[in-house]
């Protein structure tokens, strides 16, 4: 890691630039690799090197103390003489089977036990905080959606609440048990595909067919009332985009049917299973200081034993009404992780049963009509209606100038968003905080003295959506 | 001299069919999963779309066991190098699939951060549209290129 | 409505302002301050670091602005600390010594915006890739769009 250069005054500072100086490496000509068409390895190098991002096997001491967060106290020590030479630097990704996403981790190694560990992110980013800029309200769910997902609702409510506590809007209580219903089926289809994919990270491969297998019945399900099944564009500001199709009740009560007794299945292969257990309990801790100093939010700080869930904190659309609990682990390791996800899997079973008994009927949108275009039926009938509907489409509604901070308790945590509106019918910022940032950014703290095959679990127990991570 | 131009090349015409079937039958994919069609890539290989009655459920870690290679999600400028060098990894015969919006057009992002269409970086054989695809799109484009290595010749 | 470990946060750090809207309150501090506001804050209960992110308000002076998102766990409550950058070398005291999650996050805004943070143990690029010149959220940057040629029109150079 280089120093950050000093300021010149006034001056945007120069990029630091790594290894050769005579290739200016930001002359990267694409088309120029194609044409060559071979691996030359000095090229790649050149390309595909973090620069100040890369590791120095000569950094200790300040470097180390600053991954092991300045909060943790830890017994392990620098032992300044250990050569060079026993210890190796390993890149894993980013393209990787076992990342889950295009994540990069930079282990240095000593033997097998890790010694130093550098996430580094990017290799997704989209610019979608500034994508967001350039659509209007209407159309921001589609973009936000795309961040984290694995769970596109959390997304798309987050972003209406926020729109619809600065338009200082009611939210009729049919569409918010609806949001409810969607999210929490949203998020047992994310534990499932977490399930699925953290299974075959320890060698469960069976897990990955059975994680998919249920999975599709709930997307089955998000397509049949959304029209998509995954990055749906349904939860708008002002209530959702449609109502729940006719025949939702027999749906959804087939669905309570079989999905517990595919939880109990995955209950049966791992819970107990011994290899799960040796490959699971004990590895990558996180203490409820170190989770309180990163940031770490969601099934990660209840494992830690930390009771706290936005939920019951911050209750949002209506889901105070609901009864449910949550659950809370005990050690911080990948296997209370495991359990805290499994029972959140059957407590939101609990919360989609009672909203399937009491939903109320009415409108699924509200009525107010700066938000909701008019009726279908309506444009026919009347000019008014089509100009209305024209220009909500077109230009978009205006929201009232001022910020707010809003938030939602995601699958991974706390999905935030901080919107400044300044008056027009576009956002001005819309800063999003992805719950997995902070996972990431507490994993050198979770790998460090772990063994490789240990950094694979505990990564996939942090449960890292690249999507929420880079934007 | 002059070569002999024979309207088929009839003896190596059952060579050439018996080699692109063997290709089409068992294309292994390198997992090339970024983004949301990573998701929907892997729902094709999971148990209702079923991707392993093409022979194509291994989805190999390292490209140099790998034949076809399934661009799923957006590529941003800093994961472009490593597209590329994937890519290079690969070995003759090698494809692409280009999955999703954004990997063949940059999709609705369309600003700085991602490369606007991978085939700016790697040539790409099919292109399957969607946002994401769903499994069914994905099978349809995977058939579309076994299609197209039918057709082909086997000295490729 | 303020709540009272919010106030005891203003109360704290001299030269602050404490602000409500929609609901949600937040204690704009001045720059130098803000290490200070963090750690007074830390003190008065709220031990989860959340969220730090820079906006660009071009025409305003200060330009950009340093949003601190902190949440108490018991009782449940958020403040915002903000604190203001000017448009020329825009400097902020880092946070990284009162909460070390706020390390990628300060990288992301120094990245996307070029807002310095004094005492970060490595600013660098995190989302861009290191050699990349300018910062794009920055609002007099252009978006990057790529215009998008149809088949029958005519060509666009």
């Amino acid at each position: 890691m280089s120093n950050p250069p000093d300021i010149p005054s006034g001056e945007l500072e120069t990029p630091t630039r790594v290894g050769d100086d005579t290739v200016p490496v930001s002359d990267r000509v694409i088309k120029e690799l194609w044409l060559s068409g071979t691996e030359a390895p000095g090229i790649m190098e050149r390309f595909t090197s973090e620069g100040a991002q890369e590791m120095r096997l000569d950094e200790e001491g300040a470097v180390l103390a600053e991954q092991m967060g300045t909060l943790v106290v830890d017994d392990f020590e620098v032992d300044a003489l250990t050569s060079d030479e026993e210890r190796q630097i390993l890149n894993v990704g980013p393209q990787h089977p076992a990342t889950h996403g295009v994540l990069r981790l930079q282990l240095e190694l000593e033997g097998e036990v890790i010694r130093r560990c550098k996430p580094v992110i990017g290799y997704l980013h989209t610019g979608m905080e500034q994508t967001a800029e350039v659509l209007t309200y209407m159309q921001g769910p589609t973009n936000v959606t795309r961040m984290d997902y694995l769970s596109p609702f959390f997304n798309e409510l987050c972003f209406s609440l926020a729109v619809e506590r600065l338009m200082g809007i009611d939210i009729p209580p049919r569409a918010q048990a609806i949001r409810i219903l969607m999210t929490e089926l949203n998020r047992i289809s994310s534990h499932q595909l977490w399930l699925a994919t953290g299974g075959m990270d320890v060698g469960a491969v069976s897990m990955m067919i059975y994680g998919w297998r249920e999975r599709e019945s709930v997307l089955a399900f998000f397509e049949q009332t959304t029209g998509l099944r995954m990055n749906h564009n349904y939860i708008r500001p002002g209530g959702v985009a449609a109502d729940l199709p006719d025949g939702w009740e027999g749906t959804v009560g087939a669905l309570l049917e079989t999905l517990p007794k595919g939880i109990d299945e995955y209950d049966a292969l791992l819970t107990e299973n011994p290899i799960f257990l040796d490959r699971t309990q004990g590895i990558g801790v996180l203490t409820p200081e170190e989770c309180l100093a990163y940031g770490v939010t969601g099934p990660m700080l209840r494992a830690s034993g930390v009771d706290f869930d936005l939920r019951r904190a911050f209750p949002y659309s209506g889901i105070e009404q609901y009864d449910f609990d949550v659950p809370l682990g005990k050690h911080g390791d990948v296997y209370d992780r495991y359990l805290v996800r499994m029972e959140e899997m059957r407590q939101s079973l609990r919360i989609v049963r009672q909203v399937l008994e009491t939903m109320p009927s009415g409108d699924y949108r509200t009525e107010d009509r700066k938000v909701t275009p008019p009726p279908r039926a309506r444009i026919d009938q009347s000019m008014e209606a089509l100009i209305h509907h024209f220009k909500l489409f077109t230009e978009g509604f205006k929201v009232p100038p001022g910020a707010v901070y809003e938030a939602v308790e995601s699958p991974r945590g706390e999905l935030g968003m901080y919107l400044v509106s300044n008056g027009s019918a576009k956002p001005w910022r819309l800063h999003v905080r992805g719950p997995s940032f902070a996972s990431v950014q507490a994993l050198p703290v979770m790998l460090s003295d772990g063994l490789i095959g240990d950094a694979i679990a505990a990564l996939a127990s942090a449960d890292p959506v690249l999507g929420d991570v880079d934007r | 001299m002059a070569r002999q131009a024979t309207p088929s090349n009839f003896l190596v015409a059952t060579l050439d069919k018996a080699v692109a079937w063997a290709r089409t039958h068992s294309m292994w994919p390198a997992s090339f999963g970024l983004a949301c069609c990573a998701m929907e890539m892997m729902a094709t290989g999971g148990a209702h779309n079923d991707l392993s009655r093409f022979g194509m459920e291994v989805f190999r870690g390292s490209p140099r066991q790998a034949d076809l290679m399934i661009v799923a999600g957006r590529v941003s400028q800093k994961m472009a190098p490593v597209l590329r060098q994937v890519y290079d990894q690969m070995a003759e015969p090698k494809w692409v699939i280009s999955m999703g919006a954004c990997a063949s057009t940059g999709g609705m992002f369309n600003n700085y951060a991602l490369v606007q269409g991978v085939d700016q970086v790697v040539p790409v054989d099919v292109y399957v549209p969607g946002c994401p695809p769903g499994p069914q799109s994905l099978m349809h484009g995977i058939l579309t290129l076994h299609d197209k290595v039918r057709a082909e010749a086997a000295t490729r | 409505m303020i709540h009272e470990m919010v106030q005891r946060v203003a109360d704290a750090v001299p030269g602050s302002q404490l602000e409500e809207s929609y609901g949600q309150a937040q204690v704009r501090v001045p720059t130098e301050r803000l290490a200070e506001a963090a750690t007074a804050a830390r003190d008065a209960g709220f031990l989860m670091f959340v969220d730090l992110c820079a906006v660009d308000y071009l025409h305003r002076s200060p330009r950009f602005e340093v949003v601190a998102v902190l949440l108490s766990l018991d009782p449940p409550v958020r403040v915002r600390l903000v604190a203001g950058a000017d448009a020329d070398a825009p400097v902020v005291p880092s946070l990284t010594s009162v909460y070390p999650g706020a390390n990628f996050y300060e990288r992301e805004a120094y990245d996307l915006f070029g807002v310095r943070f004094e005492g970060h143990p490595d600013l660098t690029r995190i989302l861009l890739p290191d050699d990349w010149e300018g910062h794009p959220l920055r609002k007099d940057t252009p978006v990057g769009a790529v215009p998008v040629q149809f088949k029958d029109a005519r060509e666009v150079t």
